[in-house]
């Protein structure tokens, strides 16, 4: 039981369950001045931002505020501050550009960014690829790896509809060209100039085979052509794997790997500047592997 | 009688307040929701957006029917990292022709919403087959069973035919014409001059790299193009948004 005199002024609320009366106390007054100030706040609140529906749009709000524009600013924001350096990396000689620190380390942080938003998803966030999907940390290039090489193949792609310039060369499907016996014999060849254990018969019956048919792409001894984007085969690198299953596959069915055009001008979805392009080739460069 | 003694009344009467709350929460939800319908910048005019060609649709049913929105959102938000990421921010006309929305709630992957373009048909029946192949770190789950699953457009007329009541534009040739436009989509060497003119910017080509028509090429027909219809160089974003 509360010690505290009970007030006389206050009355109760006329509600009485078995003798037990309640009283009509007045809520407490930082309780009420708190409701007031929502209602106001809320008032307030209409009248800033963009609120009331009317017959043509929304009220716009007095403080003007819309999500597009803020966006807009916070990139036009961005944009200003980077001007300089990414007017300079559009414009920037690619093959002198790590004669200048600043813009170098400029364009590989960028380069990162672009490369885990846009490359990571084939080449891996760790850029050491997948089956099919080149390792871009070792010095194996298909089609060069100098850094105007690289930015060149990031424009415009491997393979892809968009660009006229896409590098571009098939391999022909073997399997349809050659008996199962020569490709089991141009196989064992293949494994045996790439250092690996090979049936020597076969091998130097695959050697003809090899010469006639694989040699003008890939070379005499497999040292590949960048050119044609034909691989290295006499190392122990490989695209799709090195053992007798999948060279099979691959000199029967060939393969094609396929790169989209990166550049604005052709990628269907949007793409890359100028400026990101050569971020990202500066960055895959500086992976490892860079020429 | 003041009136908090009328309100009394209310509070007394059980049925006259649950009625009163109802006028109430009407009231609230018709501000809130009819002038949507009314009001001309609900959804922005822009150009190119048109709705799904027949295959599109049917890789946008197995998109629903597989779960993808559990995992994926299709709503880039108008901010700068997510502008950045995945590029121009969703416009409400992109997805008008959605009967449900994709715009999904939760990230566990990427959002999708301009995926179309970014990455080759081979890529994605490689990722599809087993995503972790070529993106070690996913928990995506596995969905080669797409590649063995043919299908039919047994019903695609009936489903276009659906989209159509609830309010997709699909014109009597664009349904009469369906079935064929199902399956020419996939033939590079058909005739799909009637597809692309019926739904431009329609791409027509083997997706999954099979002989067979496959639910994987209709997955990637869809995927292959969201994001891709609207022309941005000819949009002026409506300022008061």
């Amino acid at each position: 039981m509360s010690k505290k005199p009970e007030k006389k002024e206050v009355g109760t609320t006329g509600h009485s369950w078995d003798g037990i009366e309640e009283l009509n106390n007045p809520l407490p007054r930082w309780w009420v001045w708190i409701f007031y100030a929502t209602i106001v706040w809320g008032i307030w609140y209409t009248i800033a931002y963009p609120a009331w529906p009317l017959l043509k749009g929304a009220t716009e709000g007095y403080l003007g505020y819309s999500t597009r524009a803020e966006v807009a600013a916070d990139i036009a924001a961005v944009d200003a501050k980077n001007a300089d350096l990414v007017g300079k990396l559009e414009a920037a000689d690619l093959s002198a550009l790590s004669g200048d620190a600043e813009l170098y380390q400029f364009a590989i942080n960028g380069g990162r960014a672009v490369f885990a938003a846009n490359c990571s998803q084939c080449h891996g966030s760790g850029a050491a690829g997948a089956k099919g999907y080149p390792n871009l940390l070792d010095n194996d290039w298909l089609w060069g790896g100098s850094i105007e090489e690289i930015a060149f193949t990031v424009s415009h792609g491997i393979r892809n509809e968009h660009s006229p310039e896409a590098r571009w060369t098939e391999m022909p499907a073997f399997g349809e060209i050659l008996s199962k016996e020569e490709i089991a014999a141009v196989v064992e060849h293949v494994r045996a100039i790439s250092g690996q254990e090979a049936d020597a018969a076969l091998a130097a019956a695959g050697e003809t085979v090899y010469l006639d048919n694989c040699a003008a792409c890939h070379g005499d001894a497999g040292e590949g052509s960048r050119d044609m984007g034909a691989p290295v085969l006499n190392d122990a690198i490989w695209l799709y794997g090195g053992d007798v299953a999948t060279l099979t596959e691959t000199v029967a069915n060939a393969r094609f790997g396929v790169m989209p055009a990166w550049s604005e001008a052709y990628h269907p979805a949007g793409g890359l500047s100028a400026a990101e392009i050569n971020a990202v080739a500066a960055y895959v460069h500086q992976l490892g592997g860079g020429e | 009688m003041g009136i908090l003694d009328r309100h009394k009344v209310l509070e007394k009467n059980a049925t006259l307040l649950l009625v009163c709350s109802l006028g109430v929460v009407t009231i609230g939800g018709i501000v809130e929701i009819a002038p949507l319908f009314y009001l001309e910048n609900t959804i922005e005019d822009v150009e190119g957006v048109r709705p799904y060609s027949p295959l599109e649709l049917t890789g946008r049913e197995i998109y629903i029917r597989e779960g993808c929105y559990v995992c994926h959102s299709q709503m880039i938000r108008p901010m700068r990292d997510e502008v950045e990421r995945y590029g121009h921010y969703s416009l409400a006309a992109e997805s008008m022709y959605d009967h449900p929305f994709q715009w999904g709630s939760k990230r566990t992957g990427p959002d999708l919403a301009r995926v179309g373009g970014r990455y080759s048909d081979e890529w994605h029946v490689d990722h599809l087959v087993d995503p972790e192949a070529v993106v070690p770190e996913s928990v995506m789950p596995k969905y080669s069973f797409l590649l063995n699953r043919e299908i039919e457009p047994t019903y695609i007329t009936d489903l276009m035919k659906t989209h159509r009541m609830v309010g997709v534009p699909y014109s009597d040739e664009m349904i009469e014409s369906a079935e064929a436009d199902f399956l020419v989509q996939v033939d590079p060497f058909g005739d799909s001059a009637g597809l692309v003119e019926r739904y431009p910017g329609a791409q027509v080509r083997n997706f999954d790299g099979q002989p067979e028509l496959t639910e994987m090429d209709a997955l990637i027909a869809y995927l292959q193009m969201l994001g891709t219809l609207v022309d941005f160089s000819t949009f002026t974003p409506d300022a008061s948004r």
